[in-house]
């Protein structure tokens, strides 16, 4: 049948719900300090793929993503500490403020082509910052925003085998499972027409108008999709931190965000969270050895850039191509 | 039938196109001819909303079509493909052909179903009817030059245009693809009856196919009318077909 991927083997075994599995074990099997890092990890890899509907689907290269990143953190931190909302209201709320901001920001920046485009949303994410850096009767200013309390989670004591997990280990995977949902959205959006429509549009913006599609109104939809997500993550990443902190929207975090998609492989839905898995795993090892981890991390990047422009995502399907190019070969 | 009255546009103080008035009746086969800078293109993009014009109109079955958008004048069913191959470089062939239905049939918005299920028989069809079946599932980056213009005809034929403007349909051809390709214009012009205005350097191409011609010069119409017409008007000739 044309246009349809045939099924082989590997595409038979449901990897997703493997890894989601394997995932959820770790606060029994692993040490608290792996929990912390496995939270992390599952937090950037929402933030990534999140990223990556603007820059692998729709081709809108944005430096100022953590603009949204941290807007979830603060609504949701502001809601829960200082109005006392409980998690299941401020939780959507941060993705509700989230996209909301970036439906005005991204009205002007989709106005904007490429490079331009790219400069607008690093001014916008500097607003928020410069905003959550001097705001001090919202955001705490400098200050931030510290304890803010954990959501609820006595009910999961209920839970045959949860009853002795700490308040750590029970948000891991409170995370993981909104972290799952989210993505798994994200993955229908991707595959829907309306993800097709994006892909015309990064491939050709020109004829994608001349199918009959308002390109901007595209843009902006992907744009506010994007934030709205990556408040999901923010809002995540406050109460894993214990805190919002004007640090969390600075726009450095744009940068790391953009680095973790590149370096799983932005062509492929699953290389944001292989580039958020590896990133946070090679910062933890490599600072054990040494201090030069930027140092690393740039080496890294060159090899990427110039050896494996597809990541390490692209790196294991060419291997697997190439292996089976082999087999086929040995067999005719 | 699509109408140019009095169109104008100027870059820079530079006259591209000068006031130029042309009726393409409906289902007629028309040609713009003219030397390299005679302002073809910029005649299409204007009747395609790619440019906004200084002044004149645009018309669509009588309808004021002047100076909408792209997308809009799209959807109200003008066709398009453009000098430079316009494709989707990395959508498989399929896809390509596939978007620009869903692109037209307002599936756009759809976020929740799965993009590869809609129209497959549909778009089977277009492929096989473009003689692009063998290849649906390429890349369509990695497709030959003759074969980028041939899927180019196909998404322009996706969004059931009434008029379709092809901006030189064979260029960079070889002489057999240049005679498949018009062939196969003249075919799917029949079976859809649409109405069809090019352009062209090609004037054996231009003569065979053409029920009406439009010579352009400097941005101005010099004259219309058919091929004979066209071969025995002196200042044409002249002009540009070469002869002194």
């Amino acid at each position: 049948m044309t246009g349809r991927r045939r099924a082989t083997l590997a595409s038979r075994i449901p990897w997703t719900l493997i890894v989601f599995l394997a995932a959820a074990t770790v606060p029994w099997i692993g040490s608290r300090y792996d929990t912390f890092l496995a939270s992390q990890i599952v937090i950037d890899a929402l933030f990534a793929v999140s990223l990556n509907l603007l820059l692998g689907t729709t081709g809108l290269v944005s430096f100022g993503h953590v603009a949204y990143f941290g807007v979830g953190a603060y609504v949701c931190g502001i809601l829960m500490k200082t109005y006392e909302v409980p998690f299941v209201l401020a939780f959507p709320a941060a993705g509700l403020g989230a996209a909301l901001f970036a439906l005005v920001s991204g009205y002007f920046c989709v106005r904007l082509q490429k490079l331009y485009f790219a400069m607008l949303t690093l001014a916008f994410s500097q607003i928020v910052w410069a905003i959550a850096y001097k705001w001090n009767d919202v955001t705490g200013g400098d200050q931030g925003l510290p304890e803010i309390p954990y959501p609820d989670l006595d009910w999961m004591s209920a839970i045959p085998g949860f009853g002795d997990l700490r308040i750590g280990d029970r948000f891991y995977l409170l995370t993981l499972v909104l972290v799952a949902l989210s993505i798994a959205a994200l993955r229908i959006i991707t595959r829907s027409p309306f993800g097709r429509m994006l892909t015309t549009i990064r491939d050709n913006p020109e004829r994608a108008a001349f199918i009959g599609l308002n390109v901007r109104a595209y843009q902006l939809a992907a744009f506010v999709v994007a934030g709205a997500f990556a408040g999901l993550a923010g809002a995540l990443y406050g109460l894993f931190s214990r805190g919002v902190f004007a640090d969390y929207v600075f726009w450095s975090k744009s940068a790391e965000v953009i680095i973790m998609t590149i370096l799983g492989g932005m062509d492929y839905f699953w290389g944001p969270p292989v580039g958020a898995l590896a990133l946070v795993w090679l910062n933890q090892q490599i600072t054990a050895y040494t201090e030069y981890w930027p140092f690393v991390l740039g080496a890294i990047l060159l090899v990427l850039l110039f050896a494996f422009t597809g990541g390490i995502v692209g790196g294991i399907v060419a291997g697997f191509r190439f292996a089976r190019y082999r087999l086929a070969r040995r067999d005719a | 039938m699509l109408e140019v009255r009095d169109l104008r546009k100027a870059f820079a103080g530079f006259v591209a196109v000068g006031g130029v008035s042309l009726t393409v009746e409906t289902r007629q086969i028309a040609a713009v001819i003219g030397p390299n800078g005679a302002g073809k293109s910029t005649l299409f993009n204007l009747i395609t909303g790619h440019i906004m014009p200084d002044g004149g109109r645009v018309l669509l079955d009588g309808r004021d079509i002047t100076g909408a958008a792209p997308h809009r004048i799209c959807r109200m069913g003008i066709g398009r493909s453009f000098q430079r191959t316009n494709i989707f470089a990395r959508l498989s062939v399929f896809e390509n052909v596939q978007a620009a239905f869903l692109a037209h049939r307002g599936r756009g918005a759809n976020f929740w179903a799965r993009s590869e299920d809609f129209y497959r028989d549909e778009t089977a069809g277009l492929l096989a009817s473009i003689g692009l079946d063998a290849h649906a599932d390429a890349i369509a980056g990695t497709l030959s030059y003759g074969n980028q213009k041939q899927l180019e005809l196909g998404i322009a034929l996706a969004s059931d245009p009434e008029v379709l403007l092809l901006d030189e349909p064979t260029a960079g051809m070889s002489a057999t693809e240049t005679r498949e390709t018009m062939q196969l214009l003249r075919r799917i012009a029949g079976e859809r009856g649409l109405t069809l205005l090019f352009t062209e350097h090609d004037m054996e191409v231009v003569f065979t196919i053409a029920a009406k011609i439009a010579v352009l010069h400097q941005g101005h119409l010099l004259a219309e009318g058919t091929p004979a017409e066209m071969r025995s008007d002196p200042e044409v000739r002249r002009v540009y077909l070469g002869e002194h």
